[in-house]
């Protein structure tokens, strides 16, 4: 009991050092965007703010007014919405059909998706862009297709692997009672699923704010930048790289990621076990 | 049932398997298609046979890639498993205090893309080096490499310490107090009992880390670029680079059958995978 107690007081003290070293980069770049631009430079990141280097909010305000952030912000958060809530709905029903009705179709349809889970992205990359300008899919408000052919290999394995799990015997019920497809899907099927929901959700939500090449190579990025889109333009620009203000879009995306994570903690986790324990 | 909801097929099945055809299907086919192809646009392909193929083998800085993409994924799939296993073990065991907040902590950077990751190791990892005294990522191989690997680390360490949990505490709890009874010292218990008992799990983050490995792209754009000449681009990046980067019109169709050379190994990888999983089914 006592070695075991000692055993346990050591290895708080090795986590929290270990936590501590875990968000120091998060920490690091949250004080230099607080500094002068001429304050910033390889050797000097790692000095905390004092009077000589303190810029006040300088880099946010550059960030948003000059940098477009606000415009990026806005673009991501319309094309993850669009994109989750389309998968959401589409590849739900789609999944519970092609479970019920199981014919020789479905079963084909069912196993392109699953195998379009395991094809890497570069494989299409090219074609895909393509298609997608040659069909006009290339803004922000129609790039929720693409996500949905893309990312409806995972979505509609997740809700199948749950349908199969739903005893028939409730929908028939429901059918019986009266209720065409449709009312079955939403009244019946779709609040037994509410966990599926959430757990795909989120790792949609996670993929789709956080992709970088499809969204740089559908959209006309003169035009339209997303935020991982923007971020990466502060390096590809020619000449100097403005530290300061690309500091202060990172610390712009982290917080509201953090925030979201610390208030649904459970969801996410449970969404993520969930998701590679099916994957 | 299936009778009635089969009418309804526009309404449940079109939009998703429209989209899956336009998004996916299409794409996959042409692309196949193309990596025999000599072409500049899609619509204007010369048939060239395998001469793509035999361009992208003969290519250097391919060949690079794909034996530094199968030393990243080796070295990251093993650190990556015995840190956020032997976290996960600490962090169930009894009475330790704060394990919340720990999980909490080392699970964060896995929600933040690639390329925002990429780019605070660049400057974290930049600023150890200049105080080091040695050169920067830009020119700095070595460092290139492994500083990959440390934010590989720490982006999937967390993720996988949360599958391992809770595969730990899916083991009955009859077989660790069976095994406490018995007089099992820790280590027994680890090796006799956890670790059997956790081997589906330990399959699945396995390959989860070997498929990310190869699979990784936008830490490589966003740390390294590739720098110096190359020399730090894993596949994913080079195939991005054939496309977009080289001058001539060959290179389209070579970079295409890299795709097809690339997306033709992550299968295998899981296929490897759906067998072991199948076959331990059987045993169990």
């Amino acid at each position: 009991m006592v070695r075991e107690r000692r055993v346990n007081r050591v290895l708080s003290v090795v986590f929290t050092i270990l936590s501590l070293a875990w968000v120091y980069p998060m920490f690091m770049i949250f004080v230099n965007s607080f500094k002068q631009e001429n304050a910033i430079n390889t050797t000097s990141v790692f000095e905390l703010l004092n009077a000589g280097n303190f810029d006040g909010i300088a880099n946010y305000v550059n960030a948003l007014t000059r940098q477009g952030f606000a415009f990026a912000f806005g673009y991501s958060l319309l094309i993850t919405v669009t994109s989750v809530v389309l998968i959401l709905v589409c590849c739900s029903m789609c999944a519970w059909y092609v479970v019920r009705v199981n014919d020789r179709f479905c079963k084909a349809l069912y196993y392109l998706f699953v195998f379009s889970m395991v094809v890497p992205f570069q494989m299409l990359m090219f074609t895909l862009s393509t298609l997608a300008d040659n069909l006009g899919l290339n803004t922000p408000y129609n790039i929720c297709f693409i996500y949905l052919g893309f990312g409806a290999g995972l979505a509609v394995f997740m809700f199948a692997g749950f349908v199969k799990t739903i005893p028939t015997e409730i929908e028939e019920a429901a059918m019986i009672d009266g209720c065409n497809p449709v009312q079955t899907f939403f009244h019946v099927v779709l609040p037994i699923m509410k966990p599926t929901y959430i757990s795909v959700g989120i790792l949609e939500t996670m993929w789709v704010w956080n992709d970088y090449l499809l969204p740089y190579l559908v959209l006309d990025s003169t035009k339209y930048r997303t935020i991982p889109i923007l971020i990466q333009y502060f390096r590809g620009g020619y000449g100097h790289v403005e530290l300061g203000p690309m500091m202060a879009c990172i610390m712009m995306v982290i917080i509201p990621i953090v925030v979201v994570y610390l208030l649904c903690q459970k969801y996410i986790i449970d969404g993520v076990v969930a998701g590679a324990v099916k994957g | 049932m299936g009778k009635v909801l089969r009418r309804w097929w526009p309404l449940f099945v079109l939009p998703c398997a429209l989209s899956f055809t336009f998004g996916f299907i299409i794409p996959f086919v042409q692309g196949a298609y193309l990596s025999f192809c000599e072409f500049k646009v899609i619509n204007k392909a010369k048939f060239v046979g395998l001469s793509n193929y035999v361009a992208a083998f003969q290519d250097e800085q391919f060949v690079h890639a794909f034996w530094l993409t199968a030393l990243f994924a080796l070295v990251v799939t093993v650190l990556v498993n015995v840190i956020a296993l032997a976290i996960a073990l600490a962090l169930t065991r009894s009475r330790l205090g704060g394990t919340n907040v720990f999980r909490t902590v080392f699970f964060m950077p896995n929600l933040i893309g690639g390329i925002v990751l990429g780019y605070i190791w660049n400057i974290l990892i930049n600023a150890v080096l200049s105080v080091a005294g040695q050169q920067l990522l830009a020119l700095n191989t070595t460092a290139g490499f492994w500083g990959l690997v440390i934010l590989t680390l720490w982006q999937q360490v967390g993720y996988m310490m949360i599958i391992y949990i809770a595969g730990l505490q899916s083991i009955p709890s009859d077989y660790l107090e069976a095994a406490k009874v018995d007089g099992a010292t820790a280590w027994q218990t680890l090796w006799k009992v956890k670790i059997p008992n956790l081997m589906p799990t330990i399959t699945i983050c396995l390959f989860l880390t070997i498929t990310n490995g190869f699979k990784l792209f936008d830490q490589n754009l966003a740390l390294t670029g590739g720098d110096p000449n190359h020399m730090s681009e894993l596949l994913a990046l080079n195939i991005y680079n054939t496309f977009y980067s080289r001058v001539g019109a060959k290179w389209m169709g070579i970079g295409q059958a890299k795709a097809v050379i690339f997306c033709v190994l992550v299968i295998a990888i899981a296929l490897v995978q759906l067998k072991i999983t199948k076959s331990k089914e059987v045993q169990q």
